[in-house]
C-alpha cells in the first residue's frame, strides 16, 4: 500500500531506519546466521579444534533418544496446554457473551492473570500444590492420592501443564469474546426461530463463524507452549523428575547453556526456528485466505 | 433474544472461573501474612494472619530468613522497573521512527527493509538465545543494563502496528502541513505523534508486561545479584521447594512481583485490550 503524498527527503528515511535495523541485524540476523553456521560445525570439548561437518549435528540430534524423548514430552505438553487453555476460555467467553449486566466486570476479573509472569505463576502454584504444605496438595493426599510431583513424573507433567494453561486462559478469553461479539445477533436469532436448540445453534452457527479466531489462537497457543512456558518448567520441576518435563525448549537450554554443546544446541535452535517459521507462515496464509472471502 | 436462555448458568460458570483465577493469588497473600513455622507445619488457615506488615517490611528491605537469603525486593523491583521501561521506551521509539520512514517516504529498498523488520516477528529470543548471548558477550555487555535490554527492544509487532495506523492518516493532513511549510520531522512531531497517542498507550501496556515478565534472557545475561529482576529473584528464592523454607517471604515477594503488571492491566484495561487485539492483526 502506498500513499499519494510523500516527503521527498533522500537521506532522512535511512537515518530513521538505522536504530531499528541496527538492533535487528546485530541481535537477530547475525545470531540466527551464527546458529545456522554453528549447527554445521563440530567442536571438541576443549574448543581446540573445529571442523565443518554439514548436517551431522542434525543427524546426531534427531537420532538421540534424549531429543526424541523431549519431542514426545513437547507433543503431549503442547497439545494439553493448548486444549486446556482454549476450551475453558471458549466456555467462559460464551457465558460472558450471554451476560447482559456485568459483562465488563467479568472481563476485568478474568483478564488480569495475563499480567502474571509464567515463572511467578509457577511459584504461586508450587505453594498450593506442595505435597506437605500446599492446600491442594494436602487435600489430594487426604483423598488418598499419592500426590508428590517431585517423585512422580506424570504428576509433574500435569502440574506444569495446569499452570501453563491456567495463565493462558485469559488471553484466549479476550479473543474469543471479541470474536463472539462480532457475530451478528440476527444470524443466531434466525437459527433460533428455525427451532435449533442452544447447543445446536452453537455448534452449527456460532462455532464455524468463530473458526478464524480459533485457528489464530491455535497457532498462538502452540508457540506459547513451545517457548513462553520455559519459566514455568524451570521454576517448578527443572525438567524433572528424571526427564518427565523436559520439553524441546528445556532440552535446548540444558544442552546449550548447562552442557555447553555448541553444535548440538545450534542444530536444536535451527530446528525450533524452522518450526516457528512454518507455524507463522501457515498462519499468514490462512489469514490471507480469510480476507478474500 | 432470550429464547431458551438460562438466567443463572452463565453467572455460575463465570464466578467459578473468577474463583479459579483469584484463589491462588489469595492463598499467596494469606501465605505472606503468617510465620514460617505455621506454613511449614502445613496448617496454614485460609484467613489473613498476624505477620503481614513485618513480612512485607522484611521482604522489601532485607529478605533474610532462616533458609533464604535474597536481594531486597525493593532493589529487584527497581531493576525490573528500569528494564521494563527501557524495553518499552526503546521499542516504541525505534518502531515509530521506522514505521514513519516506511510509510511516508519513497526510497530504494523500502520494501526490502520493511520485510527485514517483519521477518523478526518469527524469531522469539528463546530460540536464538545462545548465539545472541555470544554477540552480547563479544560486545562486553554481559551483566550490563545495555546487554539486558537492547537485544529485547527490536520489535516487529510495534512497527507493524504503527504502520497500520499511519496508513489511515489522510493525505490531506500531509498536504496541509507541507503547504504550511513543515518539513518531515516537524510533521512527525507536531501532527503524527499527537495522532498516535492511543496506539502508544496501548503498546505501552503490552510491552510493559512483556518487559517486566521477561525470564530466560535476564536469567542468562545477569550474573550479579545486584542486577537481579524480581521474576528471576523469586525463582532463586524457592530453590528446591522444600517445606522448611521461608515461604512467608517468598509469598510476599511473589505478591510484590505480580502487583505492578496486574495494577497496570486493571487501570489501563481499555488500552490493553485494544493493544492486544490490534497487535495480533
Amino acid at each position: 500500500m502506498r500513499r499519494r503524498t510523500i516527503f521527498r527527503n533522500k537521506l532522512l528515511p535511512y537515518l530513521l531506519l538505522i536504530p531499528q535495523l541496527a538492533v535487528t541485524i546485530i541481535f537477530f540476523f547475525y545470531p540466527a546466521a551464527q546458529a545456522l553456521y554453528q549447527s554445521m560445525l563440530f567442536e571438541d570439548p576443549f574448543g581446540l579444534r573445529t571442523q565443518f561437518i554439514w548436517f551431522e549435528n542434525f543427524q546426531t540430534v534427531l537420532s538421540s533418544p534424549l531429543y526424541l524423548e523431549a519431542a514426545r514430552v513437547t507433543l503431549v505438553f503442547s497439545v494439553a496446554v493448548t486444549l486446556g487453555a482454549m476450551a475453558p476460555a471458549l466456555l467462559l467467553a460464551v457465558m460472558a457473551d450471554q451476560v447482559i449486566r456485568g459483562a465488563a466486570g467479568y472481563r476485568t476479573l478474568i483478564v488480569w492473570p495475563y499480567a502474571i509472569a509464567p515463572a511467578v505463576a509457577a511459584v504461586l502454584m508450587l505453594f498450593i500444590f506442595h505435597p506437605t504444605i500446599g492446600q491442594v496438595g494436602q487435600g489430594l493426599r487426604a483423598l488418598g492420592v499419592p500426590w508428590d510431583y517431585r517423585i512422580h513424573g506424570g504428576q509433574a507433567l500435569f502440574l506444569v501443564i495446569f499452570v501453563s494453561a491456567w495463565k493462558q486462559v485469559s488471553y484466549n478469553f479476550l479473543f474469543f469474546l471479541a470474536g463472539l461479539q462480532s457475530i451478528p445477533k440476527t444470524i443466531v436469532e434466525a437459527a433460533a426461530i428455525d427451532g435449533a436448540s442452544p447447543a445446536r445453534r452453537f455448534w452449527t452457527v456460532v462455532f464455524p463463524l468463530l473458526s478464524p479466531t480459533t485457528f489464530f489462537l491455535l497457532v498462538v497457543n502452540i508457540i506459547y507452549a513451545f517457548f513462553d512456558t520455559f519459566g514455568v518448567i524451570h521454576a517448578q520441576t527443572q525438567g524433572g523428575p528424571g526427564r518427565a518435563t523436559t520439553t524441546l525448549m528445556y532440552r535446548l537450554y540444558r544442552d546449550g547453556w548447562v552442557n555447553l554443546d555448541l553444535g548440538g544446541s545450534s542444530a536444536q535452535s535451527v530446528l525450533l526456528m524452522t518450526a516457528v517459521i512454518a507455524l507463522t507462515v501457515i498462519q499468514f496464509r490462512y489469514i490471507e485466505r480469510r480476507v478474500h472471502y | 433474544m432470550a429464547i431458551g436462555r438460562n438466567r443463572w448458568l452463565p453467572h455460575v460458570v463465570l464466578l467459578l472461573g473468577v474463583f479459579i483465577f483469584a484463589f491462588p493469588i489469595y492463598l499467596a497473600f494469606v501465605g505472606s501474612s503468617h510465620d514460617a513455622s505455621t506454613i511449614a507445619r502445613g496448617d496454614m488457615p485460609l484467613t489473613i494472619g498476624p505477620h503481614l506488615v513485618e513480612n512485607y517490611q522484611q521482604a522489601l528491605v532485607s529478605p533474610v530468613g532462616t533458609r533464604v537469603r535474597a536481594t531486597p525486593a525493593l532493589t529487584m523491583m527497581r531493576n525490573s522497573l528500569y528494564m521494563a521501561l527501557a524495553i518499552v521506551v526503546g521499542k516504541i521509539a525505534i518502531s515509530l521512527l521506522s514505521a514513519f520512514a516506511v510509510v511516508f517516504f519513497e526510497f530504494p529498498g523500502r520494501m526490502f527493509f520493511f520485510w527485514m523488520i517483519f521477518i523478526t516477528l518469527m524469531l522469539p529470543v528463546e530460540v536464538r538465545m545462545i548465539p545472541t548471548y555470544a554477540v552480547v558477550s563479544n560486545l562486553g555487555m554481559v551483566d550490563t543494563f545495555a546487554g539486558l535490554t537492547i537485544p529485547l527492544i527490536a520489535s516487529a509487532t510495534a512497527t507493524l502496528l504503527f504502520r497500520q495506523h499511519f496508513l489511515t492518516i489522510p493525505d490531506e493532513l500531509v498536504d496541509a502541513s507541507q503547504i504550511d511549510g513543515a518539513g518531515a520531522m516537524r510533521f512527525f512531531w507536531s501532527v503524527l505523534l499527537p495522532l498516535s497517542r492511543n496506539n502508544v498507550a496501548a503498546l505501552f501496556v503490552i510491552m510493559f508486561i512483556y518487559g517486566w515478565n521477561q525470564y530466560l534472557w535476564p536469567l542468562i545475561v545477569t550474573t550479579g545479584r545486584g542486577r537481579e529482576t524480581i521474576v528471576i529473584g523469586i525463582v532463586r528464592m524457592i530453590g528446591t521447594g522444600e517445606a522448611q523454607t521461608d515461604w512467608q517471604l517468598i509469598m510476599a515477594v511473589a505478591v510484590l512481583a505480580l502487583l505492578p503488571p496486574v495494577a497496570i492491566i486493571i487501570l489501563m484495561e481499555r488500552w490493553f485490550v485494544k493493544g492486544l487485539v490490534d497487535a495480533e492483526k
